[in-house]
């Protein structure tokens, strides 16, 4: 599944993907801004022991691409 | 973690610092108090002891600004627009009811002040309900990218704020006493604004994040920072003989309970509804984030506002209009937080009605 949360401010980016994981729907790939909102999703991954690649999606963003280890 | 432990530590050390050389007590860092002071050197409001330019707070966007450059997170966006600007003022009106911003806050509970401890009970408050206002479904949009140009706004002005400190030309207000008087020598200020500015656009510091994420979340991550900016300044403050434990006599501070929980309880609700407290709005307002820079401008109306018309908390407590100032603030924020229900309310019994 796709999921577009650029733009959003905190602590929104992270409530989403948080809601997506829940909902099952991995592998998630996330476009973020940078900055806050992509680290804290990163980190988020990282702690629910998800696998994290990305790569640049311009326009200062970025696709995460969450899937499950 | 540890390197949000290190940058609070670092922020609570320079905070220390300041007040050593010159700035107000348990006032190292207050961005409340310090845009009140820019409001004042400003000719905003006519309130004599403060009024000054405090330099802090342009080291911090500066200082923000370009290490987001070097880290190609400088970038002009926008897109909330009014929004920010009433959660700003909103900020500030709750801000100087209590006299300080969530920085000054935990400066003020590092220094020994029992009134701060009531005050991070009503942030606490705040931000459980700005929580509920996002579980609720409260969503402020999007902020889209703008064009280059807006995202230097902010630093121009930052930079113009300077050099009327640096000038001090005739119509900019510099007090001759009170707190606005008491300030660190300006490069020092600046400095330590500067530094302030790239570690918390690195570490993304933000004092209400950390509460309420670990509310939201369960993540502590941001509360790190909190606790290593207490931990240093109460070091810093036991050593230089500045502990001062108790509720009475303190330092720019009142002991009216209801309106220090009230007045932060205000602030919390507001950070969280505005995406961050008033030190990370300074922060993004350096990345080029517009809705940032209207919740600045926000915090400066309100603070012009606030001692235009008597709002202000003061060592004697909170004159009428300043309560009635942070009720109304309240109720502000729960339309703001909470008023996507009436709407949704609304629809479904036009359609029962259909």
């Amino acid at each position: 599944m796709e999921l577009d949360v650029t733009g959003l401010s905190c602590p929104m980016p992270v409530v989403k993907v948080k809601e997506a994981i829940e909902a099952g729907k991995l592998p998630l790939q996330v476009k973020v801004s940078a900055g806050a909102p992509r680290d804290n999703v990163k980190r988020l991954a990282q702690k629910m022991g998800l696998a994290v690649a990305e790569k640049p999606a311009g326009a200062g963003a970025y696709w995460l691409e969450l899937n499950a280890r | 973690m540890l390197f949000l432990i290190i940058v609070g530590v670092i922020i609570g050390a320079l905070a220390i610092l300041l007040t050593h050389l010159g700035n107000p007590a348990n006032m190292g860092f207050c961005i409340a108090c310090f845009l009140r002071d820019i409001a004042g050197g400003l000719g905003l409001h006519r309130a004599g002891v403060v009024q000054y330019l405090r330099p802090e707070i342009a080291g911090l966007g500066l200082g923000a600004m370009a290490v987001a450059w070097l880290k190609g997170e400088f970038r002009a966006r926008g897109g909330v627009g009014l929004l920010r600007f009433v959660l700003g003022f909103a900020m500030m009106i709750g801000a100087l009811v209590f006299l300080g911003c969530p920085l000054r806050m935990v400066l003020r509970l590092a220094g020994g002040d029992l009134n701060a401890l009531v005050g991070l009970l009503g942030f606490v408050c705040g931000i459980y309900v700005g929580v509920l206002a996002l579980k609720s479904g409260y969503n402020p949009g999007r902020a889209y990218p703008q064009p280059r140009g807006t995202a230097f706004i902010y630093p121009v002005v930052l930079a113009a704020l300077l050099a009327a400190v640096a000038l001090r030309p005739q119509f900019i207000f510099f007090s001759a006493e009170g707190p606005g008087s008491m300030a660190a020598p300006v490069l020092a200020s600046l400095g330590a604004g500067l530094v302030v500015g790239i570690l918390a656009q690195r570490s993304r510091l933000c004092l209400a994040g950390g509460i309420r994420d670990m509310i939201l979340i369960r993540d502590p991550h941001l509360l790190w920072g909190f606790t290593g900016i207490f931990a240093a300044a109460l070091i810093g403050n036991i050593a230089l003989g500045k502990f001062n434990l108790g509720f009475a006599n303190q330092p720019i501070a009142h002991t009216a309970h209801l309106w220090n929980f009230l007045g932060l309880a205000v602030v919390g609700f507001a950070a969280v509804l505005a995406g961050g407290c008033p030190l990370r709005q300074l922060i993004m307002a350096g990345e080029g984030d517009t809705d940032a820079v209207l919740t600045v401008l926000g915090m400066v109306a309100g603070a012009a506002f606030a001692h235009n018309f008597g709002l202000a908390g003061s060592a004697a407590g909170v004159a009428p209009a300043g309560r009635v100032a942070v009720l109304v603030a309240l109720a502000v924020l729960v339309l703001i937080g909470f008023g996507h229900r009436l709407q949704a309310k609304a629809r479904r019994s036009e359609k029962e009605v259909a």
